[in-house]
């Protein structure tokens, strides 16, 4: 069964590389891939152990390479982290093939690479073997390239050779670190690091701390990069940009998660504390440079779409505060549920923004703050899709965004001792509550330029969002409304 | 299920229906509003004296918890009266006065909004619940201060009464982590179990706390959002800028004084210097109202100035004297907000008072029950403000405070600006078109301010409604103390502003007196101008500038460069286009992998 979550997209985009009916298939199987998550979703949340999980249709192990003292597998299951991923994979799959419109005559292109995105992604989330988990991210790296370097907007030939650049920097340096790691730990198995890792650590003190402290840095900088942290986040914002609606949709919301969720289950899960804890000073440093530096860039941006990749890559230092709460303090047990429920809220709410900055673009005609404005007279249903968007990205109750956001704030202040001073971990939860502050300035500008006002006259003939245009758009608002009033549907995966 | 939850799920079901189902159907959205208001007031009246509860888990991870419930008891009860009494009438009102707006279904769908999160601040019963409430009744703020955003003025003052406020929050939130820290929960009830000793943490995360109400109830320098807000339709001015939602960063610290306890609190040094943000923004308020001529501005100061009233109480660890003053405040300054909408819908919509004038003889009515709000206002004896500012004035003496002195001389003040209204705006001569053609508004208009003029003048004798802490003694029988010297204080006061007003304003066309750093607000709109302009603005243009050229073009840009000319080497050497040298890198990258794993 758990195969099935894999193997439906990706022969849905080989049938349509050979010429099946491309938007339809891609829906069918989108839609699939989604019953059968959540089925998952429930097998796992009411299975009565992790063990009595496994033993239904959800698990999925098949020796792959056999090596003299390891060995690699295809192997595939699910743990509370990966089941929230599976969803937030499948959900953003179905939204992306809804969005956005496909140029003629790349019909098939278009749909085939998103679902490779997609199925890339879901296997990267539901691989239990580090090589799998590595190689699916890459296979679902290049149809993002090859979208924005084909159908891009604006200079995209250069734009997908930067966010290429960047990208495949870290996932070498990623790579080394996850090979350097596996041979340490002598295993390929993600839940068998720990131990492996633990008695390479106990054997051997002084010497093995160095190693792991350079492989914690390599991974952090590894995922950081394909995270887009503070100094490498370059690439992100006009990536987003360029790159046709599904693919922003997919690859923001989505891929980007990757190296979140690597970061987590690969190093904060498996490294001992005393050896993150040196990384602690640095990564709230670069966190902050995401939320305050990143945010000022985004406040000063002059189109939508790029304000939005900024936002995104702004939002991603508060998953980075959170992992960097749990580093500092191992038992604090809010700050994984914090960072895994931002990621999920983060990923459906970056991904109903590009969704509807594409409606705006065609509809408009533009996506320039001062070619824009008054247009909620015109697009009043749009209006309210990209308020409600916007609310949720800035963080206001009610809607998913906040409640990960509240719960990372508090995992920065968990462990505190109130007689004594802020540790790093606070300060930076202090200086990353400015953010909130500052999301505020950008988003409400990019409102009040773009609907509220006088109408422009140019926008005095504009359409507003189609039924069908909706559709990818309640979908995702759908979703943050309820993740957001009932935040325990998805934290019950992690208790 | 408790009846409690009624005050929730009635104006929220009236905000969705009204939004998905009803956006048609105007006339009917109003009905439906006004009746699910009517009735959240009878079910307020019912749930005196039920049991708390700690209702259901919005959060819930090992140990942390976040409960989404409420809280019974003397406090939220009444306050509930308040927001739901005066949420009901300027909904009456609201339907003759929004009668011809094209957005008359938005209008009230954001109202229930607004009455649905005003509920959960009330009836909170944890800290974090009523952030999510706080940061909802601002959302419901922003949108019915943006009702007509095609103003260009509307849409900004929208922003900037949430921008303000999401400053005011950043304190807030890192007063709760704080506490939370301190204490290790954020409900009510288990704070007031066991109460955090007296530390210096524990005294800046109150006034941490005490930064989310400067932003909601709008005090120095965070005060600058409120008369802006003004450009929103008047029934809500009244409902959420007057009464209500301003009013609730007092009530909120009200209910964590209660929870901690007035023995800890008052050794705090913090709760110093919240009263003198109180005074101070009491006292330049009220210098602000002296020299505005927009009836709505004027009001809107004096409601600055008596919100400063109200926290400097809560400063002087006199939770309960601030409360009252909330109380008898709510009610006579809905009237009078309520009132100014009718005039300003009488006289077309023009809001200068200069343009007024004459309107006693024009509209009686509504004339008379304005005259009536001033005299509350302006605290003459027997009138409700009276019986609360003297509560006030009491909690100043009691700590033997300088604020006493700041109170009386706003107590001056404030009578001057009032009177200066009603000389030049109802009474004397019509000085202008608009005021010549003003008529009195309809009955469904009058209704509320008869109403509003009955329940304030009742307002201070019923003290079981009043909304109190209770944690100090309050003396309602102030009535006949005309030995105690504050009383003759507080009378030479109103004497010593109602002089002048009359010997300036009566019967004059235009403004005597011009006092333009009064007039110009201390030029503090200016000064955040300027902050905004460097500080964030010009900033993050530098900031944009540095990013694009310095991180992504020298430094991360110099090793991606290079790797950039690789990649040319190798696409000059393959003959292939870019996309081939994508795949052509992954799949190295892959066979790197590959062989790594196996032969390493």
């Amino acid at each position: 069964m758990i195969l099935l979550l894999v193997t439906i997209p990706l022969l849905a985009a080989f049938a349509i590389l050979f010429g099946a009916p491309s938007r339809l298939t891609a829906i069918l199987s989108a839609l699939m891939t989604l019953v059968l998550a959540i089925v998952a979703a429930i097998a796992f949340g009411s299975a009565e152990s992790a063990s009595a999980f496994a033993e239904g249709q959800w698990e999925f192990k098949q020796l792959a390479i056999q090596a003299s003292n390891f060995s690699i597998n295809l192997h595939f299951g699910l743990t509370g982290i990966s089941t929230i991923m599976m969803l937030l994979t499948a959900i953003v799959t179905l939204a992306a093939v809804l969005s956005g419109k496909a140029p003629e005559g790349h019909k098939n292109l278009w749909y085939s690479a998103s679902l490779f995105i997609a199925a890339g992604a879901m296997g990267a989330f539901i691989s239990k073997d580090l090589f799998f988990f590595y190689a699916f991210h890459e296979l679902a790296l290049i149809p993002t390239f090859l979208m924005i370097g084909m159908l891009g907007r604006g200079d995209r030939k250069h734009i997908a050779w930067k966010a290429t650049i960047y990208l495949a920097a870290g996932s070498i340096v990623l790579l080394a670190g996850l090979v350097w790691l596996a041979s340490i730990a002598g295993t390929y198995e993600i839940s068998q690091l720990k131990s492996g890792v633990a008695a390479y650590y106990a054997s051997n003190n002084s010497a093995s701390a160095c190693v792991l402290c350079g492989i914690t840095g390599m991974l952090i900088f590894g995922y950081g990069t394909l995270v887009s942290l503070f100094p490498f986040h370059s690439w992100a914002a006009p990536a987003y940009a360029s790159a046709p609606a599904p693919v922003a949709m997919l690859h923001a919301g989505v891929l980007k998660k990757f190296g979140l969720y690597g970061l987590i289950i690969t190093a904060v899960n498996v490294i001992p504390h005393a050896v993150l804890e040196k990384w602690v000073l640095l990564l709230v440093v670069l966190l902050l440079c995401n939320i305050i530096w990143v945010g000022l860039v985004t406040i000063n941006q002059k189109r939508i779409d790029l304000m939005l990749g900024n936002s995104s890559v702004m939002h991603m230092g508060y998953i980075f505060l959170a992992i960097a709460a749990v580093m500092a303090f191992p038992e604090n047990d809010i700050a994984i549920p914090a960072a895994v429920l931002l990621m999920f809220a983060h990923g459906i709410s970056i991904a109903m923004s590009f969704s509807l900055t594409d409606v705006i673009e065609r509809n408009a005609e533009t996506l320039e703050f001062n070619q824009l404005g008054g247009i909620a007279k015109t697009a009043p249903k749009l209006c309210f899709l990209f308020g409600l968007v916007g609310m949720a990205s800035i963080g206001l109750p009610g809607l998913a965004n906040f409640a990960g956001e509240v719960m990372v704030f508090f995992s920065g202040f968990n462990g505190w001792d109130s007689s004594k001073p802020f540790g790093p971990v606070q300060w930076g939860t202090v200086i990353a509550l400015w953010g909130v502050v500052i999301s505020a300035v950008y988003m409400l500008r990019a409102i009040k330029n773009t609907f509220h006002g006088e109408l422009i006259e140019s926008a005095r003939e504009m359409k507003d969002i189609s039924l069908m245009e909706q559709i990818p758009a309640l979908l995702l608002g759908g979703v943050l409304l309820v993740v957001g009033v009932y935040p325990n549907i998805l934290l019950q995966f992690l208790n | 299920m408790e009846l409690a939850w009624f005050l929730f799920i009635l104006p929220l079901a009236s905000a969705i229906a009204i939004h998905f189902v009803l956006k048609k159907r105007p006339c009917l959205s109003g009905a439906v509003g006004t009746v699910v208001t009517l009735a959240a007031l009878v079910v307020a009246f019912f749930i005196r004296g039920a049991q708390s509860e700690l209702g259901f888990n919005w959060i819930s991870l090992g140990n942390f918890e976040v409960n989404i419930g409420f809280v019974i008891d003397k406090l939220s009860s009444n306050m509930m009266l308040i927001v739901t009494g005066i949420g009901s009438l300027v909904h009456i009102f609201s339907l003759a006065y929004m009668k011809e707006d094209k957005a008359k279904a938005r209008y009230f769908g954001n109202l229930s909004l607004f009455m649905f999160s005003m509920t959960g601040i009330v009836l909170s019963s944890n800290l974090v619940m009523t952030f999510i409430f706080w940061e909802l009744v601002g959302l419901s703020s922003y949108l019915l201060i943006g009702h007509w955003y095609e103003k260009h003025s509307a849409g900004d003052a929208a922003k900037k009464a949430f921008l303000t406020n999401r400053i005011g929050d950043f304190g807030f939130m890192i007063g709760i982590l704080m506490l939370w820290s301190i204490t290790g929960t954020v409900n009510f009830s288990e704070l007031a179990a066991n109460p955090p000793a007296a530390t210096c943490a524990l005294s800046i995360a109150v006034f941490m706390i005490f930064l989310g109400a400067m932003g909601k109830s709008a005090q120095a320098p965070l005060h600058v959002w409120l008369p802006d807000a003004m450009e929103g339709p008047t029934p809500v001015s009244a409902l959420i800028h007057a009464a209500t939602m301003v009013a609730a960063g007092v009530y909120m610290m009200a209910r964590v004084f209660l929870v901690i306890g007035t023995d800890v609190i008052s050794t705090l040094g913090s709760v110093e210097a919240i009263a003198w943000i109180g005074g101070i923004t009491s006292l330049l308020a009220a210098l602000m109202a002296t020299q505005q001529n927009d009836i709505k501005k004027i009001l809107a100061y004096s409601t600055l100035s008596q919100l400063g009233y109200m926290v400097m109480a809560v400063g002087l660890v006199n939770p309960d004297a601030g409360m009252f003053h909330l109380y008898t405040h709510a009610w006579f300054k809905a009237l009078l907000f309520l009132g100014s909408g009718a005039i300003i819908y009488a006289c077309h919509h023009d809001q200068n008072i200069w343009n007024m004038g004459g309107l006693l003889k024009r509209m009686p009515i509504t004339s008379l029950t304005f005259i009536f709000g001033t005299l509350a206002l302006t605290a003459v004896p027997f009138t409700a403000g009276f019986y609360s500012k003297e509560s006030i004035l009491h909690a100043a003496k009691d700590q033997g405070s300088y604020l006493l002195w700041v109170a009386l001389g706003v107590a001056a003040l404030t009578t001057f600006y009032m009177f200066r209204l009603i000389f030049v705006a109802i009474l004397g001569k019509a000085k202008h078109k608009h005021s010549e053609d003003a008529k009195e508004v309809s009955m469904l208009m009058l209704a509320p301010l008869v109403i509003l003029v009955i329940v304030s003048a009742l307002s201070p004798f019923f003290s079981d409604f009043v909304p109190l802490p209770e944690l100090k003694e309050i003396d309602f029988h102030v009535v006949p103390h005309f030995g105690d010297k504050l009383v003759l204080f507080s009378i030479g006061a109103f004497v010593l502003g109602f002089i002048p007003a009359l010997l300036l304003y009566a019967g004059k066309t235009k403004d005597p007196l011009n006092i333009p750093l009064f007039r110009n607000k201390f030029y503090i709109d200016e000064i955040f101008g300027h902050i905004i302009k460097w500080g964030q603005d010009i900033l993050a243009a530098v900031v944009h500038f540095l990013d694009e050229f310095v991180i992504n073009g020298l430094l991360v840009g110099g090793v991606t460069r290079s790797a950039q000319g690789l990649g040319n080497l190798f696409r000059s050497k393959i003959q292939t286009g870019n996309i081939q040298t994508y795949a052509f890198m992954f799949g190295i990258g892959i066979a790197i992998t590959i062989y790594i794993t196996v032969f390493a």
